[in-house]
């Protein structure tokens, strides 16, 4: 799994309820979730993302309510992938469960800025900040994860019979 | 090595004799459940999966609890899909308007969770059943929908951190107060990917609802789940409410824990989080001078019975200040009349406080109870967030029902001790 964009950086303890507020849980069009996507903490945000960009963020990134309409918003807007320090743990199993690749690598969020060109090589587990020419080693999800990812999240991987 | 409590209920569920903290495993559930906002993006990736029943009809539940009574059409027809889906699956245990409550407070109460259960449920808060002695955590809707399918789920089995309550609670001072405290001390993100287990001598002088309400939050503090050592107490409350069959798992005396902190109950005060983390603990005693705008006193954390009785006991014969909107909110048809038969709605409402049917509305910012630009909540609710009431530069304080009782009279956040 390969990723190329510009960062989209943000500080600790983003939750749910920024990434999509509840007054718009009324609806499970991702088109419409998208288009609220990040509304309480950064409403520039729907402007200027652009399909393919990479989220970067501190701590505790999707902490809050368990609601699936987050990852939906995030992925549908167009990003292709989030890094932070940590994630709350709904949110890492959701984001993995409907196919939203992420990954928890401090070293690169140090080392990526805001609007910095990125490439993420999860088969090798390196990314390259392009603008700085900085690269950070990950380590590679569990094999069980990647099942998961591989077969395009939980529902495929059911109907797949990888879980019984 | 031994297994903690948790370990020792998930090693139950996936056939192991043992399971160690990082290991992958996959386990039967006992109960699935999902709400009015959750269910609906379950039940459509439930129907991409081809599978015509659920695994169980008994075991899976519906709730209409967060935009319920149905607060737009949007959520009408939420609600609906959910009603269709339950109807046509035969699902035994859905609760719509007249016989719905607040999820986490309705479950235990109608006996649909039991000691050394596994639950997950497609809302973070169902972390609330540990107090009974039961794994249970919250998934997103993805998981609810595999869940309904096969009966299974997959979890990464926690490490724990020990909780060793000693002492009594003061006066005016419930398990709220504890577990802003705890959460105050190791911060938002403290118990991450882990279980908060709850033990020692001080346990049986806490009630069930002060057990609920601190297993309610360890969610706030990151972790996967929040457990309590079964009691006397424990037993009794499942015997109450439900006809299954507890099964109890206490944690093996070689157990290891990632951290251990012993919490003198005694010397817990009024505590409050201010905006916008529930981290931001103070105590209510030193908020000097915040004028407050509403004041809700109700949801899954902090809506049950004694939380009513407690609330009611402060507001008696007194009068909401002015300016200030008070809401309380019983968290279930059966709260709601137990509160009615025993004078606490008129109490309430003699007082200049709004009573409500249950509902989640207003603690994420649903409905019944919105806050303008610039206002400012006491909430017995469970998050602060920026937003989570409603607009963005509005302000919640967390904090128990004493004090939001007494700080509804005040017009500002104070201790309850101020007003009694």
């Amino acid at each position: 799994m390969k990723f190329t964009g510009n960062a989209i950086k943000y500080g600790d303890n983003v939750d749910t309820d920024v990434i999509i507020p509840a007054r718009y849980l009324n609806t499970i069009d991702k088109k419409e979730l998208a288009s609220h996507c990040m509304e309480d903490l950064d409403k520039t945000f729907v402007t200027r993302v652009k399909t393919g960009d990479i989220m970067v963020a501190g701590n505790n990134f999707g902490c809050g309510s368990s609601r699936e309409h987050a990852p939906i918003a995030i992925k549908e807007s167009g990003i292709s992938l989030v890094i932070a320090n940590s994630f709350a743990r709904i949110f890492y199993r959701n984001s993995i469960n409907i196919g939203l690749a992420i990954l928890e690598c401090p070293e690169a969020v140090a080392g990526i800025g805001e609007g910095d060109k990125v490439e993420a090589d999860l088969d090798n587990g390196v990314i390259y900040n392009r603008t700085t020419g900085a690269e950070f080693k990950t380590k590679p999800f569990p094999e069980f994860i990647q099942k998961i990812i591989t077969a395009g999240g939980l529902v495929e991987s059911i109907k797949k019979g990888i879980i019984k | 090595m031994g297994m903690t409590m948790t370990q020792k209920v998930l090693a139950a569920h996936c056939g192991a004799e043992k399971v160690e903290a990082g290991e992958l495993i996959l386990v039967n559930l006992d109960l699935v459940l999902g709400n009015d906002i959750t269910s609906p993006v379950a039940i459509a990736e439930y129907n991409k999966l081809g599978i015509d029943k659920v695994f169980d009809n008994k075991k899976v539940t519906m709730v209409m609890d967060h935009f319920a009574p149905n607060k737009d059409i949007k959520a009408a027809e939420q609600c609906k899909m959910c009603r269709n889906f339950c109807g046509a699956q035969n699902i035994e245990h859905f609760y719509d308007v007249g016989q719905m409550g607040i999820e986490h407070a309705l479950l235990p109460e109608k006996g649909l969770v039991v000691s050394g259960d596994v639950v997950i449920g497609a809302d973070s808060h169902t972390c609330t059943y540990g107090a009974l002695g039961a794994f249970s955590t919250g998934v997103g809707s993805t998981d609810m929908a595999s869940g309904m399918a096969t009966g299974k789920a997959w979890f990464k089995v926690p490490s724990a951190i020990k909780f060793t309550l000693k002492g009594k609670l003061n006066e005016y001072v419930s398990g709220k107060d504890v577990i802003l405290h705890i959460i105050g001390m190791i911060g938002v993100d403290g118990a991450l990917y882990r279980s908060m287990e709850f033990t020692g001598e001080g346990l049986k002088n806490l009630s069930m609802e002060d057990r609920l309400c601190m297993a309610n939050m360890a969610i706030e503090a990151g972790a996967k789940n929040g457990i309590f050592e079964v009691d006397e107490k424990t037993l009794e409350y499942v015997a109450e409410h439900s006809t299954r069959t507890p099964v109890v798992f206490k944690a093996d005396e070689d157990a290891v824990y990632d951290e251990e902190y012993v919490i003198d109950l005694s010397e817990i005060e009024s505590t409050v989080s201010y905006p916008h983390l529930p981290e931001n603990t103070h105590l209510a005693k030193d908020s000097g001078d915040i004028k407050i705008d509403q004041v809700i006193i109700g949801s899954c954390t902090n809506g049950r019975l004694e939380d009513m009785i407690a609330a009611a006991k402060i507001l008696k014969g007194k009068k909401v200040a002015d300016g200030v909107r008070c809401i309380v909110i019983p968290a279930t048809q059966k709260v709601y009349l137990d509160a009615m038969e025993m004078g606490l709605l008129k109490i309430f409402i003699e007082a200049g406080a709004a009573v409500s049917t249950p509902t989640c509305g207003p603690c994420l910012g649903g409905h019944m109870g919105i806050l303008a630009a610039g206002e400012r909540a006491v909430a017995t609710t469970n998050r602060n967030f920026v937003g989570r009431m409603g607009h963005v530069d509005s302000e919640i304080y967390l904090a128990s029902p004493e004090v939001a009782a007494a700080s509804a009279i005040m017009g500002r956040i104070t201790d309850p001790k101020e007003v009694m």
